[in-house]
């Protein structure tokens, strides 16, 4: 038989090449989306970056200033999520993979995605009306409380993918050394999934970095620095909700700063989580 | 002499498969049993009865004795963790936990609380080591990860880890069917070697091995027990046509 170049062979050529590109191109278009974002938040902020923006407060309106108080509130609240979130989370998730595998299991796993799949701001009613209306004010407290709730589903069901990742003989070779179950969750299991736990965790963190809906309602904002969680907390996406919707030229050229400011940790931790698991692997 | 395990009519399902059929046989102390057959005979399942290795199975059900020492060990008052500590097990594949070598082996000693000091602890560890025949290969790294050892190496370390709780019983299911000829060869050796202090049951695909390393070998097929004889009458001369024709392989 001839190996020639039939007609029929021209034309899967073709279709391959066609698919090929068509493909490359979608996912050029969704790479330079993201570049694009960063590239013009990097235009419009970096001439406002300074040291002095980092550290001072908010002036009267109109008149710049800084949001040092917002990165310290925005680090507190993420730092009260975190304490609540990743140990709920946590354990939430090996419970799911160590044990949940009856009829409770599986409510818990549905509702745990459903809750992910829930609108932030609809957390930060939900705070509102538990946490903030019985206190009489929004607090950092309130706003710590909404974010560890985004979190803990999150967490829970990372956590049990990776767990389910340790392979099975681990924990019957413990079982067979006379290990009681829990042991065996907590001495070989947590271990050997813990890479993975924390590059869930990060992510998460990096995920409620960046929400702004449920703290409107539960932390609102504050013009001056704020080191007591029963006060009202501004952070980093409030602020700049505010300035962006200032009318001021000044106000606008701030929040293009915070943004870029934002959007280089949350990328920071999306990168470091890369790095740190890429070795592993 | 009483056997160290006695097992009688022991049935075993998975849901509503049943793998086992009425099993009925005993083990002696400070032998070792060989359990031989084609894939999916039941024997794997069998040895992990001898442990309740297969309670981690939702589906499971067992019904019919076992008893170790004069003890049943399905009887609901029977504490698994202890059963466990006295009957260790070595898998098929070898599984150090993620850490180091010495650590794999300190695991089941710290857990049971058997060590009295830290120097203790030490000595057991490398005592067990030494059983499993394989100090002389790790000593100078005892605390690096147990994942950088070979897989004969990562086996033996699997058998010192069970050994360092001290068993009265080893269960090893397959044990070296991952393993080259000479790391084999070792753990063959090491077999009868422990069986002056332990009674040892062993699952093997390998018929030589069988042969070689046992006293006496039960032969299974499709969930029943088709012939238990003293090995050497096994091999030369079987009692049931089936046995001969597996071992000959004229199937399987």
């Amino acid at each position: 038989m001839a190996l020639q170049k039939a007609q029929v062979h021209n034309k899967r050529l073709s279709v391959n090449w066609i698919m090929t590109t068509v493909t490359a191109l979608c996912a050029l278009f969704v790479t330079s989306v993201l570049l694009f974002i960063i590239g013009y938040i990097a235009y419009r902020g970096i001439s406002s970056l300074s040291i002095e923006f980092l550290i001072d407060t908010p002036k009267p309106v109109g008149e710049g200033g800084g949001i040092g108080n917002a990165i310290v509130g925005s680090a507190m609240m993420t730092l009260l999520a975190s304490l609540i979130g990743l140990p709920i989370g946590i354990a939430a998730g090996v419970y799911l993979a160590e044990f949940g595998k009856h009829w409770y299991g599986s409510i818990i796993r549905f509702v745990a995605d459903t809750l992910i799949g829930i609108p932030s701001i609809i957390i930060g009613i939900f705070i509102y009306t538990l946490v903030v209306m019985p206190m009489g004010r929004q607090s950092g407290f309130a706003g710590g409380l909404a974010l560890a709730i985004i979190m803990i589903p999150i967490v829970a069901r990372t956590t049990e993918e990776m767990i389910k990742l340790v392979p099975n003989s681990m924990r019957e070779g413990a079982l067979a050394l006379g290990a009681p179950q829990w042991r065996v969750s907590w001495d070989i299991v947590l271990p050997a999934a813990a890479s993975g736990i924390a590059t869930g965790a990060m992510l998460a963190i990096a995920r409620i970095t960046g929400e702004t809906a449920p703290l409107l309602f539960t932390a609102l904002n504050s013009r001056f620095y704020n080191f007591y969680y029963d006060q009202p907390m501004s952070s980093l996406t409030v602020q700049i909700y505010n300035y962006a919707t200032g009318p001021f030229e000044i106000e606008h050229a701030m929040a293009w700063a915070a943004t870029l400011l934002l959007v280089g940790l949350i990328l920071t931790i999306n990168i470091a989580v890369r790095f740190l698991t890429r070795k592993k692997y | 002499m009483a056997d160290k395990i006695s097992i009688s009519n022991l049935n075993f399902f998975y849901g509503k498969d049943q793998a086992l059929y009425d099993i009925t046989l005993g083990i002696p102390e400070r032998e070792v049993v060989a359990f031989i057959g084609p894939s999916g005979c039941g024997k794997s399942t069998f040895i992990r009865t001898l442990n309740r290795m297969n309670d981690t199975i939702p589906i499971a059900s067992v019904n019919g004795e076992v008893i170790i020492d004069g003890q049943d060990i399905y009887s609901p008052n029977t504490d698994v963790v202890a059963l466990r500590r006295k009957v260790g097990m070595v898998f098929q594949k070898s599984n150090p936990f993620p850490k180091s070598i010495f650590e794999n082996v300190a695991y089941g000693v710290r857990i049971n609380g058997i060590h009295s000091s830290k120097a203790d602890l030490t000595e057991r560890v490398e005592k067990a080591l030494r059983d499993a025949a394989l100090w002389d290969e790790v000593k100078d790294r005892l605390t690096t990860s147990a994942f950088g050892l070979s897989g004969g190496q990562q086996q033996r370390l699997c058998i010192a880890r069970a050994l360092a709780v001290e068993p009265e019983v080893i269960l090893m299911d397959e044990p070296a069917s991952a393993l080259d000829p000479i790391a084999t060869q070792k753990i063959e050796e090491l077999v009868v070697e422990l069986k002056k202090q332990y009674t040892i049951v062993i699952v093997t695909h390998n018929m030589q091995q069988a042969a070689r390393v046992s006293d006496r070998t039960a032969f299974f097929m499709l969930g029943k027990l088709v012939e238990y004889n003293r090995t050497q009458k096994m091999f030369t001369n079987p009692e049931e046509k089936l046995t001969e024709d597996y071992i000959t392989g004229r199937f399987g």
